[in-house]
């Protein structure tokens, strides 16, 4: 077998622990909510909803601001913690 | 030029939402591991200084009334009292695990400044929900830093501060300028916008 093969996978199972699993479902939940709230109420996008809108209606997006929290989260800081918890194995 | 008050509470609320999501991360990754990178230690208790020192123009541009003031100038206070004090205690200033009572304290001097400024009652409108909501909220969650301060690695304490942070990011998102709260909106709040 690919010994290159099989020390990815082994990475990746040592990756998948719950806590990883965990730090590593943070953000994409996060990103959901903001995502379920923005098709619930798209009137509050001024994306979607241009007009009449003005500068702090296109600042304070309130789903946007929460899938940007996620985005952070899962692209900033999630991954550094997965590869801390890897190391401390 | 002024933003309406939902638009500010939710930009603070992202700020909470993160917040709550670091220490959340913390908690289940478990202190040593949260320490291997230097940077991460001071990363929630700068949030949490950065939050009060952002609290302090919001306190004085855009509250309506002197109640408003002091209340927005007490959280501003107290967060960056428990910023501040966290801080220290990551760069090694202050060595007392003790300290860590100083965000209890703060969150007790929130809570309360959220009950008492708040005149009417919890189904007056969303605000006056809300701010109940929030005042509770904060001043029962007191007791996870007492918890963390006397057993700090224990699982419970730590996931129950942070998810007091996701809450009041989720109340503080729920916040419209005028809006009715489960179907209730008193004739003296005015027209909902």
């Amino acid at each position: 077998m690919d010994t290159e093969l099989v020390g990815t996978l082994e990475e990746r199972t040592a990756r998948r622990t719950p806590r990883a699993v965990a730090i590593e479902a943070i953000g994409p939940i996060t990103m959901l909510g903001g995502v379920i709230w923005a098709i619930a109420q798209p009137y509050r996008l001024a994306i979607l909803h241009p007009h009449g809108k003005g500068f702090y209606d296109w600042v304070g997006q309130a789903p946007l601001l929460v899938i940007l929290v996620g985005v952070f989260f899962a692209g900033a800081m999630a991954p550094g913690i997965v590869e801390d918890l890897r190391g401390e194995r | 030029m002024t933003p309406r008050a939902e638009i500010v509470h939710w930009l603070f609320a992202s700020g909470f939402l993160l917040l709550g999501m670091l220490l959340l991360a913390e908690a289940i990754v478990g202190y040593d591991v949260w320490r291997k990178r230097r940077w991460r230690t001071y990363l929630w208790p700068s949030l949490a200084f950065g939050i009060g020192v952002f609290l302090w123009p919001v306190s004085v541009f855009f509250t309506n009334s002197t109640l408003h003031m002091v209340a927005h100038a007490s959280w501003a206070e107290t967060a960056m009292i428990a910023g501040a004090a966290q801080l220290a205690l990551a760069r090694g200033k202050l060595h007392s695990r003790w300290w860590t009572l100083a965000v209890s304290v703060s969150m007790a001097v929130s809570g309360l400044a959220f009950l008492i400024h708040e005149q009417n009652p919890w189904f007056f409108s969303r605000a006056a929900f809300l701010h109940h909501a929030l005042g509770w909220t904060v001043l029962v969650a007191a007791i996870f830093p007492i918890g963390q301060t006397l057993r700090p690695r224990a699982f419970g304490w730590n996931v129950g501060f942070a998810m007091t942070w996701v809450t009041v990011a989720v109340l503080l998102f729920a916040d419209r300028d005028l809006a009715p709260i489960f179907g209730h909106l008193s004739p003296l709040a005015g027209a909902p916008r």
